[in-house]
């Protein structure tokens, strides 16, 4: 008996930890290789100018329309959805706690829309714009992005409130605090890091996705300066730039894939620093 | 005036789903006296409380009937204010339940429930609150910090003196010493005795030791039901019912 446990013991440790650094090795290689081709076309030209004509056979100019449209078209459609999100996860989580079966549905829904790949989303806000009659845009972006990220947003934001403790709720009830004192006070605060990290794994989903924004958002070598006209946004430059039968622009387009990555690293620390900070102040039960 | 009672409770019945868990609860709580609620672990002491301020809403399954009567209102009925209610009360649960904010805050956040205003009023008045407490000495100089970075006898002193900030009439406390060292256990407990002559107290126990120290009117209840009801000396000297007697003995817990 003691023999068979070690040996069992011995077999998982070894799985668990063949499993972690094979998962490591992967993520290193993606990221290494980003760089590798990356850094070399990385420059501040990039950065910082528009594609000039012919950019997409080697001539000059950057990805600043892409970068400054994925940064506009992921914030907007991250805001938008916390806006919607939060509220509807505090309602199931305060307002419905006496709902179990109609709380189960929704989680089951939103499940399930969760799982729809974004070129349906990009399909379904195709469709709605056809419906309103508004043309590709940043608007139009934003809208389709936030239907994508909604689900994601309301589940994540979701899962943290379900574990704010009942104790919690009857001190909060018991000080005379009705629902939404319980909900924006007690349960935001107790949640603040969790919340944090629902809202930057959704501007990830936002700023990395190109099929919902390829018929919604458009393409443009122009910086945004209306939500009535087209954006480009980084999935879809880097897209172009590796159909680009010229060596040097697919190089440039792992560099775009680096300025993609090393957003999300800027926004995440931002992000985890603020998360710290509120910390503090959540109880540990 | 003497054994006026603030707490009718009739007939109450609660259950989840096919359980019966209080079973045709009758009691009267008396006005600024120690009730003690004793009796083994789950026999409904807990879920007792809890009606009283309502708790019970938050619990999808339990169902509640009866009548519970204070000045003269069936808390029960609906369209009752129950977060008014609640405010006639103050709750100190089985282990503290600080605020997600800073110490001056957990006391702010119940006083503002209660409608003080101003900085200069607020702050005044939380620091009554903490002296009364007991807390003021220890954290005078660290209000601003988190309440999570106390410890669970202090956080547990912060949950009363909460509780006492928004200014009730009774106070329903949960075993409110369990999780407690000795020294801030007697000190909730002395601080209790000298509260009676301001409030109602409702105190729900299982330390048999405890209820004979403060106890000036004893519930005892048993799987659901109530045995036995009296003052308290008459029910540890002369207990009449023969389950109190086993309890009180030792013989079953």
């Amino acid at each position: 008996m003691k023999l068979r446990q070690k040996v069992e013991e011995s077999i998982f440790k070894v799985l668990m930890i063949l499993a972690t650094y094979f998962i490591l090795a992967v993520l290193g290689i993606i990221i290494y290789s980003i760089f590798e081709k990356g850094i070399k076309s990385l420059s501040w030209e990039m950065i910082s100018q528009i594609p000039k004509g012919g950019y997409y056979y080697g001539k000059g100019g950057g990805i600043l329309n892409a970068i400054l449209g994925s940064l506009s078209l992921a914030f907007g459609s991250t805001v938008l959805a916390f806006i919607i999100g939060l509220p509807v996860a505090l309602y199931i989580n305060v307002f419905l706690i006496r709902k179990k079966k109609l709380v189960m549905l929704i989680r089951f829904l939103l499940d399930l829309v969760w799982g729809i790949p974004s070129i349906v989303y990009g399909a379904f806000g195709f469709s709605l714009m056809i419906m309103i009659g508004l043309q590709t845009s940043l608007l139009a972006g934003i809208i389709t992005v936030t239907l994508f990220i909604l689900p994601i947003m309301i589940r994540s934001m979701d899962e943290i409130l379900r574990t704010v403790p009942i104790g919690l709720s009857e001190a909060s009830y018991s000080l005379g605090s009705n629902k939404s004192e319980t909900a924006f006070k007690i349960f935001t605060r107790q949640s603040i890091s969790g919340i944090i990290t629902a809202i930057l794994l959704s501007f990830g989903r936002a700023i990395g996705d190109a099929a919902s924004v390829l018929f919604t958002a458009g393409y443009t070598d122009n910086l945004p300066n209306s939500f009535l006209e087209p954006v480009a946004t980084l999935p879809l430059s880097i897209f172009f730039q590796l159909a680009s039968p010229v060596p040097e622009v697919q190089d440039r387009a792992y560099a775009s894939a680096l300025v993609l990555t090393l957003i999300i690293l800027i926004v995440s620390l931002f992000s985890r620093g603020i998360g710290k900070r509120y910390h503090k102040t959540k109880i540990n039960f | 005036m003497e054994n006026q009672a603030k707490i009718k409770i009739q007939n109450l019945n609660v259950y989840a789903e096919k359980q019966q868990i209080l079973k045709n609860i009758n009691i009267e709580i008396p006005k600024n006296k120690i009730t003690v609620i004793l009796g083994p672990s789950g026999c409904g002491k807990t879920t007792l409380l809890k009606c009283m301020n309502r708790l019970t809403d938050l619990y999808p399954e339990l169902k509640v009937s009866g009548k519970i009567i204070i000045e003269n209102k069936n808390i029960l009925e609906a369209g009752e204010d129950i977060y008014t209610l609640r405010q006639q009360m103050g709750l100190l649960s089985q282990r503290p339940y600080p605020l997600p904010m800073t110490i001056y805050n957990n006391i702010a956040y119940a006083l503002k429930l209660r409608g003080v205003r101003g900085n200069r009023e607020l702050h005044k008045q939380v620091v009554k609150y903490l002296k009364q407490g007991n807390l003021w000495d220890e954290v005078k100089n660290r209000m601003r910090e988190p309440a999570s970075r106390l410890s669970i006898g202090q956080q547990q002193r912060l949950c009363l003196a909460r509780g006492l900030a928004v200014n009730p009439e009774i106070i329903l406390a949960d075993e409110p010493t369990s999780a407690l060292d000795p020294i801030s256990s007697q000190y909730i407990e002395e601080k209790f005795v000298e509260l009676k002559k301001d409030y109602t107290i409702v105190l729900v126990t299982h330390i048999l030791r405890q209820a004979k120290r403060i106890a000036d009117h004893v519930v005892f209840m048993y799987l659901g039901e109530v045995i036995e009801q009296g003052e308290g000396k008459e029910v540890f000297e002369n207990p009449k019912m023969e389950k109190t007697k086993l309890y009180l003995g030792g013989t079953f817990n």
